[in-house]
C-alpha cells in the first residue's frame, strides 16, 4: 500500500487494500476461448477459495474466487465461460460479454482483464486479444501452457509480442505454476505497461485472422510441432476397433469400479457412522430428543452420507476423462449414436455428467447453441441414471440380487443388474429423445463442431478441488434438504401422541398417509412403508433410503434387523425389481423440477416432463412386478 | 506449419488458380461447359491435405467454422475419425476440429497433395 504511489506512473491496475475489498464482488475477469487452460489458471490463483453460483437470472455458471497477492491483498476474481470471439452467439457468450462491457449490474465493470490465450495454437487465439483490449480495462495477456509450447519446440517473442499489442504479456504454465508470479506482479500493479496501441476491431473474420496472423509474425511466433504423443494416442483411442473397445472398457471399468472399489469404503462410513450414534445413544439420557437425533437424523442423514465413497468415485472418473482430454474422443465415438436418436455429440457431454447429477447437466446444456437440441437434452438428462439414485440401487440390490458370478470374476450378477439400469435409464432416454426430435422438437440441421485437445496428464490438485467441491455439494444436501425432511418424517411418525407416548408407526400421521397411498401402489408389489419413502424421495432420491432405514428402524418388528434384511421380508422379488424400474424412470428431484423450470423460463416444460417421467415409472413398474411376480 | 503460411499472407480465392485446380476440374466435371464442382472434405482420405475454397453454409455457422481456422485459403489435414468414419477429425490451423459428413460436405477445397502420414 505505501509504495502505491511511487508506482502509480507505472502501474497498470490499482486495487484498494484488503480493507476496501468488496468480497464477492469480482474485480479481475478471467476470459479466453474454451481449452485455453482459463479454469486451471483460476485454479491456480484462487486455491480453495472459491465459490460456484449462478448468475441471477439465468443459470450459467460462475466461479468467482480470491487471489491473495503475496503482500496480503486479496483480489476477487470471476472466471467467465470461453468465447472464441466478442460477438456474443450462445448464452454463455452473452454471459461474458455483458460481465466484460459492465452491463450485469450484479458484478461491476472489472477493473482488470485476464485473457488467457493457448500459446501452443497462438496465431488463432490472438484473433480475441483485439477486441479485449478494445475495451479499454487494463489486460494483461497470458500465454498459457509455455511447458508444451517449450516441449514441442515454439517460439514467441514477449517483447515483441507486447509491444505490438500495447498491453503486457506474460508466458503462463497454469499446470506447473510457472510464471504465476507475473500475474500476481499484474495484479498488484507492478508490471510496467508498454505504449497503447490502437488496435482495428474487424468484423470480418478472415481479416482479423490475418491481422492476428501478422501479430504473430511481428512477434516471431514459431508455432510448436504437432503434439507427437496426442497423435500416436489417438492412432490407439480413435482406432476404428482398438477404439470402440477401450471406450466399451471405459465406460463398463467406472461402473465395476463404482461398485467394487467404493464399497469397503462404504462400509468403514457405515461402521464410523454406528460407533458415533451408539457413542451418542450411551451419553443422552433417554428422551424424545435422543430419539429423534438418533432414530431421525443419524440414521438418516448418516445412511445417505455412506454413499460419499461412491459419488466421490464417479466424479473422480469424470474429472479423470474430462482433464486428460479423453471425454472429447468419447464424445467424437458416440456422436453417431447422438445423431441416431436426432441429438448431437455436444450432447453427449451434458448428458454424461446427467450421470452424477441432473442438475449440473441441465446446466451444462447452455454450450449447445441449438434452441431445440438443448431443450431436448434438458428433458431426457433426468433419465440418465444420477448418483443420487446408487444409494437406492445399491440397497434393493444388495437385498435381493445374489452375489453370484456371470462372467467369470470379472462380472458379478449385481454389477449387472446395476448396468441394467443405467441401460435402462439410458434407452428410456434415447426413446424420448427420438419422440422428441421426431415431433414438437424436430430441428433441421445442427452443425457439430469438436475441438479436440491435446492429452495431458490431470492434476492431482485440480481433481481434488473438483472431488471437494462435490463434496460439499452433497454434503449441504445432506444437511439441509434430506435433515428437513427427516426432522419432519420423524415428528409425523411420532404423531399424533397416544396418552403422552408416540404411537405405533402404523398409527402415526405418516403410517396413515403411507395407507392413504397403498391402494395406488399396491398394484406395483410395494407396501405402504415404502409409500412413505416414495412420498419423502420426490424431494430427492435418496432420501427414500434414509426414510426406510428411519422407519424400519423405528418400527417395533423389525427393530435391530438389518434395512436389507427387513426389505427382504417385507417385499418380494418382482416389489424390489418394481421399485428399481420406478427410480429409473421417475422425476423425484426437487432440485432438477427447479433447474429446468429456470432454464426452460417457465413450469409447462417441467410439468409435461414430471408427469411424463411419471406416468412412464408407474407402467414400467406395474410391468415389472406383473412380469415377475 | 502456422508460420509457412504466414509468409505468404492468405491468399483470396482468385490468387489460387493453379495446375491443380485445372487437374481437378478435368477428373470432376464430366459434362463440359458445366460448371467446376469442386471436391468436399468428404473426399479426404485420411492424411490427405486440401486448401479451402468455399464454405456453402449460411453465415452464421460459417462465420463459427471461421473462427476455428477454417477459412478459405487455408490448408485442412484429413486426420482420424469415429468409428465408422464419421464424424472425421480435420487438422486446421494448429488445433483439431471434428465435423460431421453432412458439414464437411459444405467445405469446398482444392486437393493439394494425398496420403501424407499422419
Amino acid at each position: 500500500m505505501s509504495d502505491c504511489h511511487d508506482c502509480a506512473a507505472s502501474s497498470v491496475v490499482t486495487f484498494p487494500g484488503p480493507a476496501q475489498t468488496v468480497a464477492g464482488n469480482a474485480r479481475v475477469a478471467l476470459i479466453g476461448p474454451p481449452n485455453s487452460g482459463k479454469t486451471t489458471l483460476f485454479n491456480r490463483l484462487t486455491g480453495l477459495r472459491q465459490k460456484v453460483a449462478n448468475f441471477p437470472g439465468v443459470t450459467v455458471e460462475r466461479h468467482t474466487g480470491v487471489a491473495v497477492l503475496p503482500d496480503g491483498r486479496a483480489i476477487p476474481v470471476i472466471d467467465l465461460p470461453g468465447l472464441y470471439s466478442l460477438s456474443p452467439r450462445s448464452e454463455d457468450e452473452q454471459i461474458a460479454y455483458d460481465v466484460l462491457t459492465g452491463q450485469r449490474g450484479d458484478t461491476g465493470k472489472p477493473q482488470a482483464v485476464l485473457l488467457v490465450l493457448d500459446s501452443t495454437n497462438l496465431a488463432r487465439h490472438l484473433m480475441l486479444a483485439a477486441p479485449i483490449l478494445a475495451l479499454g480495462i487494463p489486460t494483461l495477456i497470458i500465454l498459457n501452457m509455455a511447458d508444451d509450447l517449450r516441449k514441442r519446440g515454439g517460439h514467441v517473442d514477449l517483447t515483441a509480442l507486447s509491444a505490438e499489442l500495447g498491453a503486457p504479456v506474460a508466458l503462463v504454465s497454469a499446470r506447473q505454476g510457472e510464471g504465476i508470479d507475473q500475474v500476481f506482479e499484474f495484479l498488484a500493479g507492478a508490471m510496467p505497461k508498454p505504449a497503447p496501441k490502437y488496435l482495428p476491431i474487424l468484423q470480418d473474420v478472415p481479416k482479423c485472422r490475418q491481422w492476428a496472423g501478422r501479430i504473430g509474425q511481428e512477434a516471431r511466433y514459431h508455432a510448436p510441432a504437432p503434439p507427437k504423443w496426442t497423435r500416436r494416442l489417438d492412432a490407439v483411442f480413435l482406432h476404428p476397433v482398438a477404439g470402440l473397445l477401450i471406450f466399451l472398457a471405459v465406460v463398463v471399468g467406472v461402473f465395476q469400479t463404482i461398485f467394487t472399489v467404493a464399497d469397503p469404503a462404504k462400509d468403514a462410513v457405515d461402521w464410523v457412522i454406528h460407533l458415533t450414534g451408539n457413542w451418542v445413544a450411551s451419553v443422552l439420557p433417554a428422551s424424545l430428543f435422543r430419539s429423534l437425533l438418533l432414530d431421525g437424523i443419524w440414521t438418516g442423514v448418516g445412511s445417505v452420507v455412506v454413499f460419499l465413497p461412491q459419488v466421490l468415485l464417479l466424479f473422480l472418473f469424470i474429472g479423470i476423462l474430462e482433464d486428460s482430454g479423453y471425454l472429447a474422443r468419447a464424445a467424437l465415438i458416440a456422436d453417431r449414436t447422438m445423431a441416431r436418436v436426432g441429438l448431437q455429440g455436444k450432447s453427449f457431454i451434458p448428458l454424461l455428467s446427467a450421470y452424477a447429477c441432473a442438475v449440473p447437466a441441465i446446466m451444462a446444456t447452455r454450450t449447445i447453441e441449438n434452441k431445440r437440441d438443448r431443450m431436448a437434452t434438458i428433458l431426457i438428462a433426468p433419465f440418465m441414471t444420477c448418483s443420487a439414485r446408487l444409494p437406492v440401487y445399491t440397497l434393493i440390490i444388495a437385498a435381493f440380487i445374489p452375489d453370484r458370478p456371470v462372467l467369470g470374476r470379472l462380472l458379478g450378477a449385481r454389477a449387472v443388474t446395476m448396468l441394467a439400469l443405467y441401460a435402462l435409464g439410458f434407452l428410456a432416454a434415447v426413446v424420448t429423445a427420438r419422440l422428441l426430435k421426431s415431433s414438437i422438437l424436430k430441428s433441421g440441421r445442427t452443425p457439430f463442431l469438436l475441438e479436440m485437445p491435446s492429452y495431458r496428464w490431470p492434476t492431482v490438485q485440480s481433481l481434488g478441488l473438483r472431488l471437494l467441491d462435490r463434496s460439499v455439494v452433497f454434503l449441504r444436501r445432506a444437511g439441509t434438504v434430506i435433515l428437513l425432511v427427516m426432522v419432519v418424517l420423524w415428528v409425523m411418525a411420532h404423531l399424533p401422541l397416544v396418552g403422552g407416548h408416540p404411537p405405533t408407526i402404523d398409527h402415526s400421521l405418516a403410517g396413515m398417509l403411507g395407507h392413504t397411498i397403498e391402494p395406488a401402489i399396491r398394484p406395483l408389489g410395494l407396501n405402504w412403508k415404502v409409500g412413505i419413502g416414495l412420498i419423502t424421495s420426490l424431494a430427492a432420491r435418496e432420501t427414500i433410503v434414509a426414510t426406510l432405514g428411519s422407519i424400519y428402524g423405528m418400527d417395533g418388528q423389525t427393530n435391530d434387523a438389518g434395512l436389507q434384511t427387513a426389505l427382504q421380508h417385507d417385499l418380494s422379488f418382482g416389489g424390489a425389481v418394481a421399485l428399481l424400474v420406478f427410480f429409473a424412470f421417475a422425476m423425484q428431484c426437487i432440485s432438477t423440477i427447479a433447474v429446468v423450470r429456470r432454464e426452460t423460463g417457465g413450469w409447462k416444460w417441467p410439468v409435461l416432463q414430471f408427469t411424463y417421467m411419471g406416468a412412464l415409472a408407474y407402467a414400467g413398474a406395474f410391468v415389472a412386478f406383473h412380469v415377475l411376480r | 506449419m502456422a508460420a509457412k503460411k504466414l509468409s505468404k499472407p492468405s491468399p483470396a480465392l482468385d490468387n489460387n488458380f493453379g495446375l491443380p485446380h485445372t487437374k481437378a476440374m478435368l477428373q470432376l466435371s464430366g459434362n463440359r461447359g458445366q460448371p467446376e464442382v469442386l471436391p468436399t472434405l468428404v473426399d479426404l482420405r485420411r492424411g490427405d491435405a486440401a486448401i479451402l475454397e468455399t464454405i456453402d453454409l449460411p453465415r452464421e455457422e460459417a462465420r463459427r467454422l471461421m473462427e476455428l481456422g477454417f477459412l478459405p485459403g487455408t490448408q485442412i489435414t484429413a486426420g482420424r475419425s469415429a468409428p465408422g468414419g464419421d464424424p472425421r477429425v480435420f487438422q486446421v490451423d494448429g488445433s483439431e476440429i471434428a465435423l460431421r459428413r453432412e458439414t464437411a460436405r459444405c467445405l469446398r477445397v482444392k486437393l493439394e497433395r494425398k496420403k501424407r502420414p499422419v
